[in-house]
């Protein structure tokens, strides 16, 4: 008995992902409903969008042609602090985020210190930048200092936790052969360690001064100083023309950070 | 005599180690400068005072009100609501612009390119908080300024992942469709998009994840969701109702963490 396979005259393209047919109409249709159920809690007020649509364009134009004089005050204020902030909470936050670092290296720190570590970065990741800015502006009062402190607390969570991943896939062989020669614990990490996570510690560091711009630009919404407070007050004033000339500034800066540090970066590995 | 005349070896040569010195110093000094800067305007007292406020705020916060948790489910399913829709509404928008940003998909390396790489740094430079902000003042506060918010803020995020995920595909494949005849977008579909869909479902999960964190906090602006509440217990110093809303977003990240995970470790 010769069974003939039949042969298809048309081909039907297999999916690509959820190979398994029954999980996969499951998943679709789960996704179907959701997005039904979701779309239904959004309640637009039509009316008033179109009443806004008049100031969005305002805005827009606002956006196209800048108002960099009435206000200048206010941003050049707003800019010097947001730009201090940054600088300052990066350093300070790299200065802490080094030994904690090392300290959640599961191959270079004794175990309670490790856990005291990855406990500390756990922390400071787990909640948004304004949640720690509304808690240190309700302790430090209003002002820069308290964005200092939000973004200096943010940095750690970060840099530590990268930092650590990048120590323990650091070379062990290196790390032995420095041993060997009798070498202490200091100076296995002075000479093992750190000029192997060098140009990745800087890297790190520049793309959080980056970031920690963009989120000095933010917290002042919540009081924590910078550029966000004098944004939140061009919009609160209707002045979208100077809106957008802060925010041409913030995009011009993140533009020009970003560039060097890509530069830098290419300069130091 | 010998001591003076042979060779100490040296890491660096004199004028790197004094060009390294110099540009600690001026790293150092600069810092100095901004913290001057920085803190003329700060009131020290305050500053002194905070581990008295610390406690205090501590103490108000201790038993958090639980019985307030029951009015926090309709605003945490709008914040999940703002951030997956506000996820798809990036997603789409960002991925046109991915393929346009990509040097190997784009029409043209010198006119749409640029452009396609100015929106993404505009999105990836603007928080999803200003967006609000403005959105809020422009279309009025609810949950679709919030969608809106969240979607400008992904495209960014999303279609830079993405074109570079492009920008690494294997080119033998689109080769070898081109030569069945096929037509443009028919190598899109058939070699370029089953090459990035594992990258992109990971890209979109994990910008879903970060969209749920900034979503709670979206309402402090007027934006909808928890931040709403948040915002009314702050006013009101309800620190017991901020503690139970804190929690509430802590165990929501968590979740939304460990989704995200799970997913992309079956994508991936």
């Amino acid at each position: 008995m010769d069974h003939q396979p039949t042969v298809r005259s048309t081909w039907k393209r297999p999916p690509l992902l959820l190979t398994n047919t029954l999980w996969r109409r499951l998943i679709y249709s789960g996704a179907l409903i959701y997005l039904v159920l979701a779309v239904q809690t959004v309640e637009v007020d039509w009316q008033r969008v179109y009443l806004g649509l008049e100031r969005g364009w305002r805005f827009i134009e606002g956006f196209l042609v800048p108002d960099f004089t009435t206000r200048w005050r206010d941003i050049h204020e707003g800019l010097i602090e947001s730009l201090t902030i940054t600088l300052t909470s990066t350093v300070a936050g790299i200065l802490i985020s080094v030994p904690i670092g090392i300290g959640a290296a599961r191959n270079l720190a004794p175990a309670p210190v490790y856990l005291a570590c990855r406990g500390i970065i756990t922390l400071s990741r787990s909640f948004q930048e304004i949640i720690i800015a509304i808690l240190l502006v309700a302790m430090f009062g209003f002002g820069p200092f308290a964005g200092f402190l939000t973004l200096a607390f943010a940095t750690i969570g970060f840099l530590s936790k990268l930092l650590a991943e990048e120590i323990e896939s650091c070379d062990r062989s290196q790390i032995e052969a420095i041993r060997a020669t009798g070498a202490s614990w200091w100076q296995v990490v002075n000479y093992s360690v750190q000029p192997q996570v060098m140009p990745r510690l800087v890297g790190l560091s520049l793309y959080r001064l980056d970031i920690n711009f963009r989120e000095s630009a933010v917290i002042g919404i919540v009081g924590a100083g910078g550029i966000g407070a004098t944004l939140n007050t061009a919009i609160d004033r209707y002045e979208y023309d100077s809106a957008g000339a802060i925010l041409i500034l913030i995009i011009a800066i993140v533009l020009v950070v970003e560039y060097s540090s890509s530069y830098i970066r290419r300069w130091v590995q | 005599m010998t001591t003076s005349s042979s060779p100490v070896w040296q890491y660096r040569t004199r004028k790197q180690t004094l060009l390294r010195w110099l540009g600690w110093f001026w790293l150092v000094a600069l810092t100095v400068f901004c913290w001057q800067l920085m803190n003329e305007n700060t009131i020290w007292a305050f500053v002194s005072d905070a581990p008295a406020q610390a406690a205090d705020i501590g103490s108000r916060m201790f038993p958090p009100a639980w019985s307030y948790v029951g009015e926090l489910w309709q605003p945490l399913w709008d914040t999940i609501n703002i951030a997956t829709l506000g996820t798809l509404l990036g997603i789409m928008i960002a991925v046109p612009v991915a393929f346009l940003a990509a040097s190997n998909t784009t029409p043209s390396v010198r006119f749409v390119r640029p452009l396609a790489l100015l929106i993404i740094v505009a999105s990836r430079s603007i928080n999803a908080l200003i967006w609000a902000l403005l959105l809020v003042a422009i279309i009025g506060p609810g949950l679709l300024a919030g969608i809106i918010a969240i979607g400008l803020r992904s495209i960014g995020f999303v279609a830079k992942l993405l074109y570079e995920a492009i920008e690494e595909i294997d080119v033998t494949q689109v080769e070898a469709v081109r030569a069945t005849g096929a037509s443009g977008a028919q190598v899109i579909d058939y070699a370029i998009v089953p090459q990035i869909l594992p990258a992109f479902w990971g890209i979109s999960v994990f910008r879903w994840d970060i969209n749920i964190r900034e979503s709670t906090i979206l309402g402090l602006v007027g934006a909808g969701g928890l931040g709403i509440q948040l915002n009314a217990s702050l006013a009101t110093l309800a620190w017991n109702q901020v503690a139970t809303i804190f929690l509430l977003i802590l165990g929501t990240v968590v979740v939304s963490e460990w989704v995200s995970a799970r997913v992309r470790q079956a994508v991936l």
